[in-house]
């Protein structure tokens, strides 16, 4: 079994760029060491929280921001504001059309390119003494209400695993990469 | 004490296999039974121990016995040096404090989003997943089986200098430049534990995930890092401090600290970028026309002096001019010093080793007439990549980017002696 899933792998494995200069020795190869063990499903859905901008990730359940205005308010307003611009910690709403001003404020509605980067924060991180402790609707609920403040989204609009993806953020396009070195040599 | 000491006798902490030839256990008899009186003879000893973490010191170390061995060692109370927690989110270097290269682990600076998490090693695990030939997992005991590699690399958060981009804000070099230590640091190459998993050939980027209160996340993309990157359990000999990482942190060596992940849990192989918060609202560098620059992961070359820096007082006469220049994207090729602000520079000495990748020292004999001075130090990488003055990064990335700061560090020595931070 183990030298038919070695051979099989390893062709794989040669074809690709990354691993171009081949397995020298039987070391190199896929489980040539023989550490560790396969995972289990039950490993891998206790810790594969990660949402991607396709949406995949994203767990089952919905929410509205007239849901997530009471959760907003008693869970995220003593460190965000009342009304998720005052602080003490990160700004959340507002701040559109400032990014190129001398004071920018980065909100997640100036600033933030996928509205599914919210979701996995949120729930990955948020609130600050509890993380991971909120259910996927809460979670969608106050993703609702952040969108909805930012005029982002209707008050009304339903958030869940099929229209979070589809939510165009207004600083998508607002991204480069790394063109460095960029400064010119005195 | 006297308990302390019969715990440390000749039956046991030498570490020697019970089974010893018939010497051995001579005079393993013969120091148990003099324990207890050796054990009387060293309570004035041992009772230094306990004041060697103090500054009482005898009047003449020469006529009485000095302090006994201890378990784990500490620094001479008379010694200062010390992080400063800046925040819940972080400490800094005491760079001006240092010498040579390496950072003690205890100073090493310390960067986290939700606190240093508690983990038992024996049951951290490391999950590597996605596009993967099969899913798999490791525990610590497995990684260190694997074929070991050590390195020194420096890890400096991108975060680092921050402030000086809107003016002279930081007093100290701990406070301009703090956020950047030198270890050596060892583990398995990402490589060997990737190609014992089998990893799909179009995986282009990888997700790595800590086991802290944050679960921070970066996506890093796989061809970039593959060479050089390490899973790293142990820095400069021992464990990794919890603060950096324990029991299993990535390390790789020029990238800005925050994309080597602390208490790592899990890889997750994908073809594309997966955008988490650190990767899009944060660690992300904004231009003056408000378009952003993202995967901005090498640090670019720079350097500081660390002596004399400021909030140090100087006397004229000799002094040697010393500092740190290290470079994400390969090795310190050159270090210069001016005296006079920038006009004129000299080349400093490199010290050996000079390491890629590393925090290299410099330095340059200087004597102090206690004249107004302004000094400054650049660097040149092996790549041709120079320091910039603050003039010439400003004007090409203005002054909301947050991060990657590197311009030249300016002390202004005043006639009085007083060194402090400004512009020049």
């Amino acid at each position: 079994m183990r030298n038919i899933l070695t051979v099989g792998v390893t062709t794989i494995l040669g074809a690709g760029l990354l691993w171009a200069e081949g397995p020298a020795d039987r070391q190199e190869q896929t489980h040539g060491y023989g550490l560790g063990r396969p995972a289990t499903d039950q490993e891998i859905r206790a810790w594969n929280i990660d949402v991607a901008p396709t949406g995949e990730g994203l767990p089952a359940g919905q929410g509205t921001a007239k849901q997530g205005a009471a959760l907003f308010a008693a869970r995220c307003a003593t460190c965000h504001g009342p009304t998720g611009k005052e602080g003490p910690m990160d700004r959340l709403i507002g701040g559109a059309g400032t990014l190129a001003s001398q004071h920018p404020i980065k909100t997640v509605g100036s600033y933030w390119p996928y509205a599914t980067t919210l979701y996995d924060y949120v729930h990955r991180a948020m609130p600050f003494p509890a993380p991971q402790s909120l259910s996927p609707d809460e979670v969608y609920s106050v993703v609702a209400w952040l969108l909805y403040q930012n005029g982002i989204i209707a008050e009304d609009t339903v958030l869940d695993a099929r229209s979070l993806p589809d939510i165009s953020m207004p600083n998508r396009q607002g991204f480069l990469p790394d063109p460095r070195p960029d400064v010119p040599k005195p | 004490m006297t308990r302390h000491f019969q715990e440390e006798g000749p039956s046991g902490g030498d570490g020697r296999p019970d089974a010893e030839d018939e010497s051995l256990l001579n005079r393993r008899s013969l120091l148990a039974g003099t324990a207890g009186l050796v054990g009387a003879m060293l309570m004035g000893p041992m009772r230094l121990a306990a004041e060697a973490t103090t500054e009482i010191s005898p009047e003449d170390p020469t006529r009485v016995p000095g302090a006994a061995p201890t378990a784990y060692g500490q620094r001479s109370a008379f010694e200062k040096a010390l992080r400063i927690p800046r925040s819940w989110w972080s400490s800094l270097t005491p760079l001006q404090d240092s010498h040579g290269i390496l950072t003690p682990s205890s100073l090493h600076f310390e960067r986290h989003h939700n606190g240093v998490p508690t983990i038992q090693p024996a049951q951290h695990r490391l999950l590597i997943h996605g596009m993967v030939d099969q899913p798999w997992t490791f525990t610590m005991d497995d990684l260190k089986r694997f074929p070991s590699v050590s390195r020194l690399a420096f890890i400096e958060c991108s975060g680092n200098s921050a402030a000086e981009w809107r003016g002279p804000t930081g007093q100290t070099a701990q406070q301009t430049h703090g956020l950047t230590s030198t270890s050596e640091w060892t583990g398995v190459t990402l490589k060997t534990v990737l190609q014992e998993v089998g990893v799909h050939p179009d995986a282009t980027w990888m997700l790595a995930e800590g086991g802290d209160a944050a679960a921070m996340t970066r996506s890093l993309p796989l061809a970039s890092i593959l060479d050089e990157a390490i899973l790293c359990y142990a820095q400069n000999g021992e464990p990794l401090r919890p603060e950096q990482g324990y029991p299993l942190r990535l390390l790789i060596p020029g990238w800005e600290g925050n994309t080597c992940i602390k208490w790592l849990r899990r890889l997750k192989l994908g073809r594309a970028p997966f955008m988490t918060r650190e990767e899009t609202s944060q660690y992300t560098d904004l231009m003056p026309d408000g378009t952003a620059r993202q995967f901005t992961m090498v640090m670019d070359a720079k350097s500081v002096i660390t002596s004399p820096s400021g909030g140090q007082h100087i006397q004229p006469g000799f002094l040697e001019i010393r500092g740190l220049a290290w470079s994400g994207r390969g090795r310190i090729a050159s270090v210069e010093v001016s005296t006079d602000g920038g006009r004129s520079w000299r080349q400093a000495a490199l010290q050996e080793p000079i390491l890629p990748k590393c925090h290299t020292r410099f330095h340059l004999p200087w004597r102090w007439n206690g004249e107004d001075v302004i000094l400054q130090s650049r660097c040149l990488d092996d790549t041709g990549y120079r320091q910039p003055d603050r003039t010439t990064l400003v004007a090409v990335r203005g002054v909301n980017s947050v991060y990657h700061y590197n311009a030249i560090q300016s002390w202004h020595i005043a006639a009085d002696g007083k060194v402090s931070n400004v512009h020049a």
